[in-house]
């Protein structure tokens, strides 16, 4: 099946000299969640501005569903959705008027059922006839998401969708967008939550400086790149770290009552056995053992890090 | 052709219109009718005829006009600048319509709020006057194609604007002084030759010269080049749009 994003070599040079994209290249599936990673300036707006047609492409080409962006922008333009980073409104029409105005911009029939379904989901329904600049942040960014979706869009774009919204509207946001996964919408976003693009990205893409950095499966990439850390409280501190013990990847906490030991998932031998084994030689009880996973944070920072020295 | 988007752009825009009516329609009623009392009864009274008609009739095909060219051009300055400036201008980028569409949407709208005041201070002119208007289809034909290039340059304008200041400069500093200068008040017969002269190179004289032909029969030029006037004025309007659109000059980077 072709890509339902194609963007090939893009490029994007500002007037002003300043290059947001320096050659570009991602395929992106019919029906998969990609999450967009990358530093403030990367470049991650300009590429969805420029998929969406909100900025012309300097160099390079950009197909959605199998149209030109620049050529055939009409069709291309037709199956997408886009929710903005920042909240733009129309303050003084309602919630109702606003959402069925951007419904009107893609020349779709009057569909009031549809309207309701989505601002229901969106817990909209009561705001219907509010005006909107009578609603807090968080309900106008679900007013965008509303209005994004009221044309029923095959590719959405939510850019920076969660910046700034509480707990319970990240919560209906990502029912919808498990809800639209069901109806086969594919769906790009750019976040800074990176638990978030973990949580609920098939994919994730890191851009740095304007270029693609890499794109891997969310899974393949925690597991390559994933690391663990287990750590073992102990009943007594400890003012150093015991002879027979040093290795690397062990370090003592500051205050000595704990051992850290950062250890790879995938290689061969992750030398816990070992390690323990050695611990109780050494004569040291333990008071507790966890491990946890390290982030895509810190695989993202590590990333961007190499790429700036 | 995108008709559902045009039709959306200019339900909205009529609906801001609808919103604000008491601004929309009571200012400029309450402007003419000051207009009236003043230059009509105040000063008219003192006067004679001008060209054969009454002083207080002779002004209101410029009373209209200078209506009409202030809110032709501010409504659709404001209404493609206000997007701009809260930022919703990314929906009309992002979706599947045309800057045609979107002009049409823009600009429609404007002319149809323009024309409405229009229409709105003809009928309180018959409050204050007796007056009859002998050619109403020409009257009409003005009164709309006045509308649609005035809401055009206001669009140009609202395009061209980096803040509200810019907005405010053109119809302030240009449009009203043209308006005055052209006729509104007085017939070009009057000014000394000179100034005679002068006043053929400000455009609202053919169009304000026009539009009285439609009333009263009489008119400072003749009204083919009134007509031709307001031709050249709206095609440079849609050349200068048409440029705008090609480039996406202040709108698409």
């Amino acid at each position: 099946m072709p890509p339902i994003v194609s963007v090939r070599d893009l490029t994007k040079t500002y007037k002003g000299g300043f290059t947001a994209l320096s050659g570009v290249t991602l395929d992106i599936e019919e029906g998969e969640i990609i999450a967009l990673l990358g530093p403030n300036g990367a470049g991650k707006t300009t590429l969805i501005s420029t998929i969406c047609g909100i900025t012309m492409p300097s160099g390079g080409v950009v197909e959605v569903g199998g149209h030109d962006v620049v050529r055939d922008w009409r069709r291309a333009r037709d199956l997408i959705g886009l929710v903005p980073q920042e909240i733009a409104l129309e303050p003084f029409s309602t919630v109702w008027n606003n959402v069925r105005f951007t419904r009107g911009l893609y020349d779709r029939p009057r569909d009031d059922a549809h309207l309701e379904r989505l601002l229901r989901d969106l817990s909209l329904w009561e705001k219907r006839d509010a005006k909107v600049m009578e609603l807090s942040g968080g309900m106008k960014r679900r007013v965008l998401i509303a209005k994004a979706l009221s044309h029923g869009p095959r590719v959405l774009f939510l850019d920076e969708p969660t910046a700034g919204v509480d707990v319970e509207l990240r919560r209906d946001m990502w029912r919808v967008v498990a809800r639209l996964r069901e109806e086969g919408v594919t769906i790009i976003l750019t976040t800074h939550y990176i638990e978030e693009a973990e949580a609920i990205a098939d994919r994730i893409g890191v851009i740095s400086k304007g270029r693609i950095m890499l794109v891997e499966r969310t899974a393949d990439l925690m597991a390559r790149l994933g690391r663990k850390e287990l750590r073992i409280e102990l009943t007594e501190p400890v003012a150093e770290i015991p002879e027979g013990l040093r290795r690397e990847g062990l370090a003592r906490t500051d205050d000595g009552g704990a051992l850290v030991y950062t250890y790879d998932t995938h290689a061969s031998r992750t030398g816990i056995t070992a390690l323990l084994a050695d611990l109780q030689a050494a004569g040291l009880q333990l008071a507790d053992l966890s491990t946890s996973a390290s982030s895509l944070e810190d695989i993202f920072v590590g990333l961007v890090k190499e790429d700036t020295v | 052709m995108n008709f559902g988007a045009i039709s959306a752009i200019y339900r909205a825009e009529m609906a801001r219109f609808f919103r604000t009516l008491l601004q929309s329609f009571v200012s400029p009623v309450i402007s003419t009718s000051l207009y009236f009392v003043v230059f009509g009864a105040a000063i008219g009274s003192r006067m004679d005829q001008v060209e054969g008609v009454d002083y207080a009739a002779f002004i209101i095909p410029g009373l209209i006009m200078l209506s009409v060219m202030t809110q032709a051009t501010s409504n659709a300055s404001f209404a493609i600048y206000f997007p701009k400036f809260i930022g919703t201008i990314y929906e009309y980028l992002s979706a599947p319509i045309s800057f045609l569409e979107v002009t049409l949407g823009f600009v429609g709208a404007a002319a149809t709020k323009a024309l409405f005041i229009g229409l709105v201070i003809l009928a309180t002119s018959f409050l204050f006057v007796d007056f009859t208007i002998l050619h109403p289809l020409a009257m009409l034909a003005f009164l709309f194609l006045t509308c649609i290039s005035f809401a055009l340059l206001g669009f140009i304008i609202g395009i061209w604007a980096k803040n509200f200041e810019q907005l405010q400069l053109i119809p302030l500093l240009v449009i009203t002084p043209l308006v005055f200068l052209g006729g509104s008040f007085y017939s070009i017969s009057m000014l000394p030759p000179a100034w005679q002269v002068v006043t053929r190179f400000n455009p609202v004289v053919y169009l304000i010269s026009g539009f009285r032909w439609s009333f009263f029969g009489q008119a400072d030029v003749p009204i083919g080049v009134s007509l031709a006037a307001i031709a050249l004025f709206t095609a440079i309007c849609l050349g200068i749009i048409w440029l705008i659109f090609r480039t996406g000059w202040r709108i698409r980077q």
